[in-house]
């Protein structure tokens, strides 16, 4: 790596106008330019920088759960305030972190990137997404001002059309916050349908865009329906409408039906592009063809549509009719296959690759064994019999950590190292990159597998209190959660270090295949592309990256400084008329 | 001589064009996009894509509606009955007319009769405001007999030979005008911001800012106003001539 910081503005000198002289940090600097920018790339920080803030305050919620939960009776605070915390954690990490994350904020930088566009199909729309969700943040913090919000995330009626005042500004934050999913989807589609560059076909695109590509759909097809969940819910708060309150002659089992119709799609929305980016991780660092790209790209399709057809799976235990919870159960089995399609083929990817454990790597090898277990646990639960007993237990929590923490959130945190120098165009710290992980990934398992063994033994989920025999696990438990914190912020700090002391970053630091390495400066220009490219291979056909390794197929990113190369026959030269804009 | 004329004339229009369309890109091409017609096609892929979440977010109403009637089918019977038929008849004449307005407009715009597409587009609006009177009248005859959303329920009197005080003795009623209002509302609210919407393009078009070769905007904004008018076409039936 040391080698290969040098270069980073080499080859960028020749071939540009007025407005290619600058990075994208440096054109149009400004507190109140970066509020209107319509490039994807500052809104994908901007994102970074609103999620991180949300994530700090969610995670600090989740440590100050396990302290409460590390001996039994009251240890930090009361039981009312207990619920509201376990609330808020899940609230804001499943609607205001997990949802947007990868999308938001990587999809947002790299997705114009790797299929070879200047922005996506509308930056006004992107910009206004940005706007919507933190005006869904604002509302959050109403809702944690007026107070009594302890519904679980779910806000299972008939007890959220009563409780507490908060209810109201959080179901509201949901509905609003929605529309920045909606218009970040919507702009996706549009963006991988029609922006793709000259040659840059279906079968080319990166697996990256394939997941996003996947989430999308999801996001566009489910989100509308949490939106009218949400009003309804508003509505029988305000009006008593009386369509979910039993008292009202409303059914609480159609909340439930509604609720999960979104919410089920929705972990597919926080999933999928974490498998997109596993595959780019997997791939470049393994340098290696991918294996199997056709069945990873289908598979993330196969995986929105399938998901759409199980939401029933979490209401087993909620009067719906046998055949129903039957029909629920097997089409959930279903799901295991395009998921252990994919887990096959990274591991095959890497069979007889030449693996480079970089951070990055080491991120994707944790997601590929805790997701694995995530994946098994669902499967558990997903069986009809076996969920009556593990139902409402902690083996859910544990389950849905390892897809969500263990799976969402290991990919995100591995995907921000792997773009870091393209964002930044800084390196972060190595070592202390591995250290985080070790810690990461020691503190998770410590935290949640003592979870699952918890939900077996019958330690119920969301309890203020429990009885002497589960103490000790409870304490391993939260132990392993100050690990876990303790490596993600050590992540923080090591980040903002680099930042601004950090090696300046090579252009392709990775030497990876995909657009935004191989035709974008260290620090992408405010159009991102020079010339636009002509893609002329796979993003995985190491064999023939010639610009990256040239020619011997061996390179571990320390050997030569890179060209933006120029595509062989011209691509539509449009330069010009970007620089008026 | 034919043969000069031959070599001649494709040459000079072929560059005029080429300046003509250049010209048009400073006005109306945004920076990222290659062509017009990549920019016409995303806009319109874009919109469809919209009016897809428009109609989940209506989905979820429908479903409620089918769980509810499915369950007390008398109720929403009699109480479809106290809604009049007439006007919401009337009601659905006007919305499919200032659809075929605003279809008149995309066509007169596309063959490049700019005021006549805007007075069209006027037309549409104002059919639209018809709509919303006569919605008005509906739900305050309903609101002056105490037939309310939900919790505030209080049905008494009778008008035009409907006996709004029988609906008391239906336990479900009051979920039927729920459902009612509600639906009706989220159409009417879209309905209005249409209304706004076709405002805005109208203005735009008065002030010559479309023509034959640039009106995505206008066949958009139809769109939209279709699937206003297609919701429509559903609740008519669903509500009032169950």
């Amino acid at each position: 790596m040391d080698s290969a910081t040098k270069g980073a503005e080499v080859g960028h000198e020749e071939h540009h106008d007025e407005a290619h002289d600058q990075n994208y940090l440096q054109y149009e600097p400004g507190i109140w330019n970066w509020l209107t920018t319509k490039d994807h790339k500052k809104i994908g920080i901007m994102y970074a920088v609103s999620l991180a803030v949300v994530f700090l305050v969610a995670g600090v919620l989740a440590l100050m759960v396990r302290t409460e939960l590390v001996s039994q009776g009251e240890t930090i605070m009361d039981a009312d305030t207990y619920n509201q915390v376990f609330t808020m954690h899940g609230i804001l990490m499943v609607f205001l972190f997990l949802v947007p994350s990868i999308p938001a904020i990587l999809g947002n930088f790299v997705l114009p990137l790797q299929i070879g566009a200047k922005d996506v199909a509308f930056p006004r729309l992107n910009l206004a997404s940005w706007y919507v969700y933190m005006i869904g943040a604002i509302m959050t913090c109403a809702a944690l001002y007026f107070g009594g919000v302890d519904t679980g995330w779910t806000f299972y009626t008939p007890y959220s059309s009563t409780t507490g005042g908060g209810v109201l500004w959080m179901t509201s934050a949901i509905f609003v916050s929605g529309f920045a999913s909606i218009f970040t989807g919507l702009n996706f589609i549009v963006t991988i349908h029609k922006m793709r560059a000259p040659g840059m076909t279906w079968n080319r695109l990166p697996l990256f865009i394939w997941g996003l590509y996947a989430t999308s759909i999801v996001q566009v097809l489910a989100t509308p329906v949490i939106g009218i969940t949400m009003l309804l819910l508003i509505l029988e708060r305000t009006l008593g409408i009386g369509i979910f309150d039993p008292a009202l002659g409303g059914d609480p089992v159609l909340f439930q039906h509604f609720f999960w119709f979104y919410s089920h799609p929705a972990v597919y929305i926080m999933i999928l592009p974490a498998f997109g980016i596993m595959s780019e991780l997997i791939a470049t660092f393994s340098r290696q063809r991918i294996f199997g790209y056709r069945a990873i790209a289908l598979s993330s399709v196969a995986i929105a549509m399938l998901g759409f057809l199980v939401w029933g799976h979490h209401m087993f235990v909620s009067g719906q009719s046998a055949i129903s919870s039957i029909i629920f159960s097997l089409i959930t089995y279903l799901i295991g296959i395009p998921s252990g399609i994919k887990v096959f083929n990274w591991v095959a990817t890497m069979y007889r690759g030449s693996i480079w454990l970089q951070t990055p790597m080491l991120y994707a090898l944790s997601f590929l064994f805790l997701f694995t277990i995530g994946g098994f646990t669902g499967i558990m639960v997903g069986v009809l019999a076996v969920d009556v007993h593990l139902h409402d237990t902690y083996y859910v929590v544990g389950h849905f950590h390892y897809v969500m923490m263990g799976g969402s959130v290991m990919a995100l945190l591995g995907g921000m190292h792997y773009w870091w120098p393209k964002i930044t165009g800084r390196m972060y710290n190595e070592t202390l990159g591995k250290i985080a992980v070790f810690l990461i990934f020691v503190g998770f398992n410590a935290t949640f597998f003592t979870q699952l063994v918890l939900g077996a033994k019958g330690m119920p989920r969301r309890y203020y209190d429990y009885v002497e025999r589960f103490e000790a696990l409870h304490q391993i438990s939260t132990y392993g959660s100050y690990i876990l914190g303790a490596g993600l912020f050590l992540v923080l700090f090591y980040g903002l270090y680099s930042l601004f002391y950090g090696e300046k970053a090579s252009a392709n630091p990775w030497a990876a295949a995909t657009l935004e390495w191989t035709n974008v400066a260290a620090l992408p220009d405010p159009h991102n592309f020079v010339r636009t490219p002509l893609v002329t291979r796979g993003p995985y056909d190491f064999h023939l990256a010639d610009e990256v390794f040239g020619g011997d197929g061996m390179g571990d990113g320390a050997t030569k400084t890179l060209d933006v190369p120029e595509p062989a026959p011209a691509a539509p030269e449009t330069a010009e008329e970007s620089s008026k804009a | 001589m034919a043969t000069d004329t031959t070599t001649e004339t494709p040459a000079a229009p072929a560059q005029t064009e080429v300046d003509h369309h250049h010209e048009e890109h400073l006005s109306h091409l945004q920076h990222h996009f290659v062509s017009s017609e990549q920019q016409f096609d995303s806009a319109k892929l874009g919109m469809w894509l919209f009016l897809i979440t428009e109609v989940l977010l209506f989905s979820g109403m429908f479903v409620a509606y089918a769980v509810f009637r499915q369950w007390h089918p008398e109720t929403f019977s009699v109480a479809s009955q106290t809604l009049d038929w007439h006007l919401g008849g009337l009601n659905t004449v006007v919305l499919l007319a200032s659809s075929f307005t605003i279809a008149l407009a995309i066509h007169y715009i596309q063959k490049g009769e700019t005021m006549r597409s805007f007075w069209l587009q006027i037309t549409t609006i104002s059919l639209a405001g018809v709509f919303l009177v006569i919605k008005y009248f509906e739900y305050t005859a309903k609101f002056e007999h105490g037939v309310f959303p939900g919790a505030m329920f209080d049905p008494h009197g009778t008008a035009h030979g409907v006996d709004y005080g029988a609906l008391a003795s239906y336990a479900y009623a009051p979920q039927f005008f729920s459902i009612y209002f509600v639906m009706t509302g989220i159409h009417g609210f879209h309905v209005v911001v249409g209304m706004i919407l076709i405002g805005w393009i109208a203005s735009r078009t008065y002030r010559g800012h479309f023509n034959s070769e640039y009106y995505t905007h206008i066949e958009l904004s139809g769109l939209y106003w279709h699937l206003v008018d297609l919701v429509w076409i559903f609740l008519f039936p669903l509500l009032y001539l169950v």
